[in-house]
């Protein structure tokens, strides 16, 4: 059997999040599975399943290569703004 | 007994011995995702012996509550169709049962959300959403085996084979029956049997499977004129409560 990946939305205007994922031999199977198994208690109300294989991930060798470079560059984050006091949901 | 009490506890019945058949695959399924996949089925199947049970102790208006309907009753007076007692076989009986039942309830249910009785439509329109799920999922077993391997397609055709004769009792009419139709309660069997066969017959053609041509019928469910898979299944079912009557935990 193959393996596929589970993705939920829990309600509308959230996006799909990955919860797991199930062994199925065909993609109809899949989708059915992760209804079983995933949305049991209410958890979602979209599903998506994707084939593991088509999944391309990163490579763990590669986490000081790819990751760390973001480490030092604060002024990425826009923490660096004056808000007026009126302000106060941001 | 009334005419709709006798019509309300033919379909708790099959629900009942159903949802309990299907609940021995507990453990034991072909794996993990399946095995959980038929429990959800059996449980929203008990849920609906569970809701047709109390109508049905309602309607008889005396103490006999839904749970002694189910725990105290010997197996004479269980009115379920054949079909539903007889043993899982393997996955292919299995799932072709369930697939010959999915049919029936869709329909079933389609026209007695329509029921001129508030609450018989009202738990029909509360099924109707299950077992529309159910019968997707059990269709596509049923193309998965015939259309597999040989091995599959030969299990499936060996579940045809024995399975086939048991679907003409639920489609069994009587005065009772007619009445309630009459009276805009209860769904008309003949009605429900032309959309079955039109259903099934279609799924049919789409694979290689062949419909037994030999002619005996399955009857008698109705009457409390069961196989001898009944009684064992009750035996099991009904032990805690026999042995130790209102016990609860």
């Amino acid at each position: 059997m193959k393996l596929y990946e589970v993705f939920l939305r829990a309600k509308a205007g959230l996006s799909h999040k990955h919860v797991g994922s199930v062994h199925a031999t065909d993609a109809q199977m899949a989708m059915q599975n992760a209804r079983d198994l995933y949305t049991r208690r209410e958890e979602g109300e979209s599903i998506w399943v994707v084939d593991s294989t088509q999944i391309i991930s990163s490579n763990p060798t590669d986490k000081a290569a790819y990751f760390e470079p973001a480490e030092d560059k604060i002024y990425r984050h826009p923490s660096f703004y004056p808000f007026d006091k009126e302000v106060k949901n941001i | 007994m009334s005419a709709l009490y006798n019509y309300v506890l033919n379909l708790a019945d099959n629900t009942l011995i159903l949802g309990q058949r299907l609940s021995e695959w507990c453990g034991v399924g072909p794996f993990l995702e399946e095995d959980l996949a038929l429990t959800n089925t059996s449980l929203d199947i008990i849920g609906q012996a569970k809701m047709l049970l109390e109508l049905a102790s309602e309607i008889k208006g005396d103490d006999e509550t839904a749970d002694d309907l189910a725990f105290m009753r010997d197996q004479h007076l269980f009115k379920n169709v054949l079909l539903v007692e007889q043993p899982n076989g393997d996955y292919a009986q299995t799932m072709l049962r369930q697939y010959m039942i999915d049919v029936y309830h869709v329909y079933l249910y389609e026209e007695l959300s329509n029921s001129s009785h508030e609450k018989l439509a009202a738990i029909a329109e509360k099924s109707l959403k299950e077992v529309t799920y159910h019968k997707q999922r059990s269709e596509l077993w049923i193309k998965r085996m015939a259309l597999g391997t040989q091995e599959s397609h030969k299990r499936m055709q060996n579940a045809m084979n024995h399975l086939w004769h048991y679907h003409h009792e639920l489609f069994e009419s009587n005065d009772e029956i007619d009445e309630l139709v009459q009276q805009g309660i209860a769904a008309n069997p003949e009605e429900l049997h032309k959309k079955w066969d039109v259903e099934v017959k279609d799924l049919i053609t789409q694979t290689p499977l062949e419909i037994p041509t030999t002619g005996w019928k399955a009857t008698g469910g109705r009457v409390g004129h069961h196989s001898e898979y009944l009684g064992k299944m009750l035996c099991e079912m009904q032990f805690l409560q026999r042995a130790y009557p209102g016990c609860e935990w």
